[in-house]
């Protein structure tokens, strides 16, 4: 049995379905990203995995323990939010002892937690301030030490790094992989970030419309997604997406022919006429010869450049290493090799092949 | 002289000449406190003393007349202090409370309570008058102090529940949330988070209900017995109590003390009124 067993979770408010039926688990030690875009429905997974909001039905395991109709404070579990939440009447030492206190452990404990948790973050300077007197990433580190102090079976982030700036971002984001890999504690993490599910994940549950689109590691998101919605959602810049129908021998849009192998076109044959042909930037590479098409727009990042050409079959978008030395409306051919394609049924957007 | 030091200068002349217009009253209320009754009666209104004393402060405190008592307005000061102050704590601690389980713990029909409660704001004091005399009776505390103590509480509820509402739905959620997940009871986040973070609007409440319970009048003269009459009501009939001579200056003294607890709160604790009323407070 797993850390975390989210089975069959349901969440109606009156005729609206904001959670559709949610299956998740998770092993013990494993970190959990919750991705989706706003309204799918992960915060409102998250408040029930804390206790803050119960499920119209299914049922929440940690450990082997039901949770599901258990008050937050009997669930063993720790929470940093969005706007950490900070007791602002506190000092950072008494912020991060507040839930020990509660829980009556004596005094000389509770100061050894906050000393080790201090020392764990690097805030042992501040313990005497007030949240007020503390900048962005400070407030974020109490925050998680707050967390950590009571040593919880499982750790819960609401998208604790949203309200920082960008590069505060990347060294949070790093801090939390540090810690995670530290103390090996089980983390749900929800964000609606990409780049921070498929930095920090062990699993990332992808979700839309109160529905898991897919559940997998990174790597398996990444390179299999399992719809359309997730291959657009996972990946910057975005894949390229071409509509397409299937032809007699292949794959054809606009009278053109993209490449398939013969998995692919044996595949195929069960799906619909119409359908989506998937390509990933870094799957297309310049060449002599291939699909025909002019650049439209060039952006340089430093260590890679995306370039936009205008083709028969769309737009499609390429990303090279360095600096690739062309102009706006040079004249150019794209190839790809077939395996690289993602296909997907243009009605249902399900993966075909 | 440029542009602007003449906007300057017309702005504190118009700025003196209000101040003057609403402390005029006030003035002429000192100055002829401290006059004796020859003074008085020749001199102007405006006139300072000529030879300034307490001595109608004194009568007015401890030796005027209210018909046939003359121990002056001492009692009524006293009955007045005795009603306020645990009414003012009461209400204001009831109102927070309220404010807390209106605004953080939210049940099916709360704003339906929170509305009833908003009527109870903008109810005139009039309506309430025979029912609670009715009620006191009932309890047994009608023409007493305690009968006072209840009707100022119970009319200052909605008022204060509105105002620690309104303040609390300001705090943000996942404070409560993360007390919530750190194991804190209702009341134990009640205490040590949300109490802590009322400063403002606490001192707003306690000078809002301490001033219109101190003022009040009517109330105090249709629930008190001869013993528990407010300090407005002695000032009233000390005002009323007809002799040879009018004695304007202990009048003055009178309601002078009167009005001084008053001050005092805006004075001590004003600033934070500003500050309680204008505020969101705690942001951070």
């Amino acid at each position: 049995m797993g850390a975390l067993n989210i089975r069959g979770i349901r969440k109606s408010f009156g005729p609206v379905d904001i959670l559709k039926g949610i299956d998740i688990e998770v092993e013990a030690g494993e970190f959990l990203i919750l991705v989706g875009p706003s309204g799918c429905g992960k915060s409102t997974l998250l408040n029930m995995i804390a206790g803050l909001d119960t499920p119209t039905t299914g049922s929440i395991h940690i450990g082997d323990r039901d949770v599901t109709w258990l008050p937050s404070k009997d669930r063993d579990i720790a929470m940093v939010f969005q706007s950490y939440a900070l007791y602002p009447n506190m000092s950072v030492a008494e912020n991060i002892a507040f839930a020990l206190e509660m829980r009556k452990v004596p005094k000389p404990e509770r100061d050894a937690a906050v000393q080790r948790v201090a020392a764990m973050l690097q805030i042992g300077h501040l313990l005497d301030r007030k949240p007020g007197a503390l900048s962005g990433g400070q407030r974020q580190r109490v925050a998680m030490g707050r967390a950590l102090a009571r040593d919880p079976k499982l750790f819960l982030f609401d998208e604790p790094l949203s309200n920082l700036d960008a590069k505060l971002r990347v060294e949070m984001r790093a801090e939390i992989k540090l810690l995670h890999q530290r103390t090996r504690t089980t983390t749900v993490y929800v964000t609606h970030d990409q780049v921070e599910a498929m930095t920090l994940g062990d699993r990332i549950a992808v979700m839309k419309d109160g529905l898991v689109q897919q559940f997998g590691t990174p790597d398996d998101i990444y390179s299999r997604p399992a719809t359309r919605f997730v291959a657009e959602f996972i990946g910057s810049p975005a894949m390229n997406m071409i509509t397409a129908q299937r032809g007699a021998a292949g794959v054809l849009s606009k009278g053109v022919e993209l490449a398939t192998n013969d998995a692919q076109r044996q595949a195929l044959r069960s799906g619909g006429a119409e359908l989506v042909y998937g390509l990933r930037p870094e799957d297309l590479v310049f060449a002599d010869d291939g699909l025909p098409g002019t650049l439209t727009m060039i952006e340089p990042t430093g260590p890679e450049t995306y370039l936009t050409a205008e083709t028969a079959v769309g737009k499609l978008t390429a990303r090279v290493p360095g600096n690739a030395h062309r102009r706006v409306g040079d004249r150019v051919h794209l190839r790809w090799a077939a395996e690289q394609a993602h296909l997907f049924d243009a009605a249902g957007g399900q993966r075909l092949a | 002289m440029n542009r602007l030091t003449i906007h300057r200068v017309l702005l504190w002349a118009v700025l003196l000449l209000f101040a003057a217009w609403f402390l005029t009253p006030m003035y002429v209320m000192v100055v002829t406190s401290l006059k004796d009754m020859a003074q008085v009666r020749d001199g102007s209104l405006l006139s300072l003393p000529t030879d300034p004393g307490l001595a109608s402060w004194a009568k007015a405190w401890s030796g005027a007349c209210t018909g046939t008592d003359c121990r002056g307005l001492q009692p009524y000061f006293i009955n007045s202090l005795a009603m306020a102050i645990p009414a003012v704590a009461i209400s204001t601690l009831i109102g927070s409370l309220n404010g807390y389980v209106l605004s953080k713990w939210k049940f099916r029909g709360s704003e339906f309570m929170f509305a009833l409660l908003l009527f109870g704001v903008f109810m005139p004091m009039q309506v309430v008058l025979l029912p609670m005399s009715q009620i006191l009776g009932w309890l047994g505390i009608a023409s007493s102090l305690y009968g006072l103590i209840l009707v100022h509480v119970v009319a200052g509820i909605p008022s204060t529940t509105l105002f620690f509402r309104n303040y609390y739905i300001g705090l943000p959620d996942e404070l409560i949330k993360a007390a919530m997940l750190d194991g804190a009871s209702f009341w134990q986040i009640f205490r040590r988070i949300v109490l802590p973070l009322s400063t403002p609007i606490m001192v707003v409440t306690l000078i809002w209900q301490f001033t219109n319970i101190w003022n009040d009048f009517l109330y105090g003269v249709v629930f008190s017995g001869a013993d528990s009459k407010p300090i407005t009501v002695g000032l009233n009939n000390l005002a009323n109590t007809s002799s040879s001579v009018k004695e304007y200056n202990v009048d003055m003294a009178a309601a002078l003390i009167a009005a001084l607890p008053t001050l005092f709160v805006y004075i001590v604790a004003g600033k934070y009124f500003v500050r309680g009323l204008t505020a969101g407070a705690v942001k951070g």
